[in-house]
C-alpha cells in the first residue's frame, strides 16, 4: 500500500518536473520525488541508502541546483522574448515534433525496459525473506571488496570540485595599463 | 497486492522514460540536467530492488557510487551552465547551436 | 488499540507539546539571562518575575497583521516557514530522552522514550537538518527583496558549510561507539571509571565535543555566527518580509533547532540520561538538566561574544574547523585501532 503511495508521488512529481515552466518549481518537485524514492528504499530494507539519498541528493545536490537557478535568475521557458524573435513559428512546429518524439520515445522505452527486465523465466519475482543488510555489512564490503572504487571516487570528487571552481570562476579581467581610470571594472 | 520485484522494475522503467523524455522535450539547460538526475535515480531504484531480490548488499554499494558520480556530474554540469549563461544570457540549448563562441 | 499504541501516540503528542513549550521557555530564559549578563532587570512586569512574558509575546505575534509583499511568490512565501518549522520538529523525533520505562507498571512491556526508534538515528537527524536549509533559502528567494535574498543565500551557504564539520565530529563518536543508534550510544555511556568519573564520551572526545558545539551553533544561525540575520547588517536577513505567524514559525524553528542540537549533544557526548543518585527510570531528569546546561551555554555565548563577519565565518568553517575535525577523526580511529576499545 505504501509502495503505491510512494510510487504515485514519484511518478507524478517527475512528470511535473518536466512539465513545469518555472525552474524553481521543477527543483522543488524533484526534491519531493527524491523523498518518495527514499521511502521506497526504506520499503526495500535499505535504510542506509534511504538516508543517504536525503542527505546527498535532496540535501546537497538539489541545494546546488537551487543556488544556480537563483544565481542566474533563470528565466521561464517560452518568455516573451522567445516569442518575439523571428522564426518562432518554425520553432514552435519543431517543438511540437520534438514533443511527439519525446512522448513516443518514453512509451517505447517503458515497453522495452519492462520486457527486458522481467524476462526471467516467468517467475513472479517475489522478494525472498528479508536479509539483514546492516550498515556494518555495507561498510565492511565497501572497504574490502570495493576499496579501489572507493578511493577512485574520492579522486573523482576532487577533480569535480576543482573543475567546478575553475569553470565557474569569473574570467580575470585584463587590466588596462592605467589603473584607476574611470570605468575600469572593480575587482570581482 | 504485495509489491514484487516486477512492480519496482516497472516503476523504475517509467521514471527512466520520464527522464529521457524530459531531456528531449525541454528547452532549458537546468531542466535537462534535472531530467538526467531523474534517470540516475531510476537506475538507483533498479539496483536496490535487485539487491534486495538477490539478497546481496552489492546493490546498495553500487547505488552509493552512482550517487557520488551524480553529484560530481551535477556540480561540473552546473558550472558549465553558469559559464554558458555568462557568455550569452540564455538557458535555451538552441542558442548555443553554432560552434563559434 | 493496545496500551502500547496508546502510550506511543501519547508520547508523540507529549514531545510535540513539550517542544513548543521549550521554545516559549527559551524566549524567557534568553531575555532574563541577557539581562543578568548586562546587569539589568529584564522582563519583570508581566506575571511574577516576568514569567508570563512569553505568553504576552505570543499573543502579540498572533494579533499582528499577516503581510505578503505583492511581488512575492505566494506559494513559496507560504511554504518556507512551514518547511523550516516541520524540519525542526521532525529532527527531534528520533532523539531518545529517557530509558525504557513501563510507566510504573501500566504497560506490559517496556517502551523507549523516543518517538521513533530507528537504528540509523544519527543519520536521520543529519538528513532532516539538511532539509531545514530549504526553509531559509526559499524564504530568502520568495520574498523578492534584496536583504532577504542576500540573507537567505548567506545563511544557507553557512549552514551547508558547517554541516561537514558537524558530521565529522559525529563520526568520531560513531567510531568509538560502533553503532548508529542513539539509544545504543547512550547506553554505552553508563557506569563510571574509577567509581567517580562518568563514562561519557566528552572525556574521550573533548575536541569532538567542541567541534560539534561550534558547528551546532553555526548550524542554528546563532551568535557568534548569526551574521545573516544580524539586525545591524541585513535588517533581519531572510525573515525580513515576514510578520505575525510566519515570523513566529521561523523563530520557533530556530529555538527548536537549538534544543535538538543540545539534545543530540547530550545523547552523544554527555551520557544522555545517565547520572548518579537517580534510578534509571528517572533518568529524564538528568537529561533535562544537561540539555538546560547546554542551552544556557548557547545563550551565554550569544550575549558575550562579538559577531563574526561573514567571510571570517566561512573561512573559519572551511579552513580551520574542517581540518581539525578531520584530524580528530583520524586520531580517534587510530586510537580505537590501537587500544581496541
Amino acid at each position: 500500500m505504501l509502495f503505491y503511495l510512494f510510487g504515485a508521488v514519484a511518478i507524478v512529481a517527475s512528470l511535473l518536473v518536466i512539465a513545469q515552466r518555472n525552474p524553481i518549481y521543477s527543483v522543488l518537485l524533484l526534491i519531493a520525488s527524491f523523498g518518495a524514492l527514499s521511502g521506497l528504499y526504506v520499503l526495500l530494507d535499505a535504510p542506509f541508502v534511504a538516508v543517504i539519498q536525503i542527505i546527498v541528493y535532496a540535501g546537497a545536490i538539489m541545494v546546488l541546483f537551487l543556488f544556480v537557478v537563483m544565481l542566474l535568475n533563470a528565466p521561464h521557458e517560452d518568455t516573451e522574448e522567445d516569442l518575439e524573435t523571428p522564426g518562432v513559428e518554425r520553432r514552435q512546429l519543431a517543438g511540437a515534433g520534438v514533443r511527439r518524439f519525446g512522448g513516443l520515445l518514453a512509451v517505447g522505452l517503458i515497453v522495452e525496459l519492462w520486457w527486458a527486465l522481467t524476462k526471467n523465466g516467468g517467475e513472479s519475482g517475489a522478494f525472498p525473506a528479508p536479509s539483514v543488510a546492516s550498515v556494518a555489512a555495507i561498510g565492511r564490503s565497501l572497504f574490502t571488496a570495493y576499496a579501489f572504487p572507493f578511493e577512485v571516487t574520492s579522486i573523482l570528487i576532487l577533480v569535480a570540485m576543482v573543475g567546478a571552481v575553475v569553470l565557474a570562476r569569473r574570467e580575470p579581467i585584463t587590466r588596462s595599463p592605467r589603473r584607476g581610470s574611470p570605468g575600469s571594472p572593480d575587482v570581482p | 497486492m504485495i509489491p514484487t520485484l516486477n512492480h519496482y522494475l516497472l516503476l523504475s522503467a517509467i521514471l527512466f522514460a520520464i527522464g529521457t523524455a524530459g531531456v528531449f522535450v525541454r528547452r532549458n539547460l537546468i531542466t535537462i540536467l534535472l531530467s538526467i538526475e531523474i534517470m540516475l535515480n531510476a537506475v538507483n531504484l533498479t539496483f536496490v530492488a535487485f539487491g534486495r531480490a538477490l539478497g546481496s548488499v552489492d546493490g546498495q554499494i553500487i547505488v552509493f557510487f552512482v550517487m557520488t558520480v551524480a553529484a560530481a556530474e551535477a556540480a561540473v554540469g552546473l558550472a558549465i551552465v553558469i559559464g554558458l549563461f555568462r557568455h550569452k544570457a540564455s538557458l535555451n540549448p538552441d542558442s548555443f547551436a553554432s560552434l563559434k563562441w | 488499540m493496545t496500551p502500547l499504541l496508546i502510550a506511543q501516540i501519547g508520547l508523540t503528542l507529549f514531545v510535540f507539546v513539550m517542544l513548543l513549550n521549550s521554545a516559549a521557555i527559551m524566549v524567557y530564559v534568553e531575555r532574563k539571562v541577557a539581562a543578568m549578563l548586562q546587569q539589568r532587570l529584564g522582563p519583570y512586569l508581566v506575571g511574577p518575575k516576568g514569567l508570563l512574558q512569553p505568553l504576552a509575546d505570543i499573543i502579540k505575534l498572533l494579533f499582528k497583521e499577516e503581510l505578503r509583499p505583492r511581488a512575492a511568490d505566494p506559494l513559496l512565501f507560504a511554504l518556507a516557514p512551514i518547511i523550516a518549522a516541520t524540519a525542526a520538529f521532525a529532527a527531534f523525533a528520533v532523539v531518545p530522552f529517557g530509558a525504557e520505562t513501563t510507566f510504573f507498571g501500566l504497560l506490559d512491556q517496556p517502551m523507549r522514550l523516543q518517538v521513533a526508534d530507528v537504528n540509523v538515528a544519527v543519520l536521520v537527524i543529519f538528513a532532516i537538518s539538511s532539509m531545514s536549509v530549504y526553509g531559509i533559502v526559499l524564504a530568502g528567494w520568495s520574498s523578492n527583496s534584496k536583504y532577504s535574498l542576500l540573507g537567505g543565500l548567506r545563511s544557507s551557504a553557512q549552514m551547508i558549510s558547517y554541516e561537514l564539520s558537524y558530521g565529522l565530529a559525529l563520526a568520531g563518536v560513531l567510531v568509538i561507539a560502533n553503532s548508529l543508534s542513539l539509544t545504543d550510544i547512550v547506553n554505552r555511556q553508563s557506569g563510571a571509571w574509577l567509581g567517580f568519573l562518568p563514562r561519557w564520551y566528552v572525556f574521550l572526545q573533548p575536541l569532538g565535543f567542541l567541534i560539534f558545539m561550534t558547528a551546532g551553533i553555526a548550524e542554528t544561525n546563532r551568535a557568534p555566527f548569526d551574521f545573516p540575520e544580524a539586525e545591524q547588517e541585513l535588517v533581519a536577513g531572510y525573515h525580513t518580509e515576514y510578520s505575525s505567524m510566519s515570523f513566529s514559525m521561523f523563530f520557533l524553528a530556530e529555538y527548536i533547532n537549538m534544543v535538538t542540537v543540545s539534545a543530540v549533544a547530550t545523547d552523544l557526548f554527555l551520557g544522555g540520561w545517565h547520572g548518579p543518585l537517580l534510578p534509571e527510570s528517572l533518568g529524564w531528569i538528568w537529561f533535562l538538566i544537561k540539555v538546560a546546561a547546554i542551552l544556557f551555554f548557547y545563550v551565554w555565548m550569544r550575549w558575550t561574544l562579538p559577531r563574526y563577519r561573514y567571510d571570517q565565518l566561512m573561512q573559519f568553517g572551511w579552513k580551520v574547523l574542517l581540518p581539525i575535525a578531520v584530524v580528530n577523526l583520524l586520531v580517534t580511529a587510530a586510537g580505537v585501532l590501537y587500544f581496541g576499545a
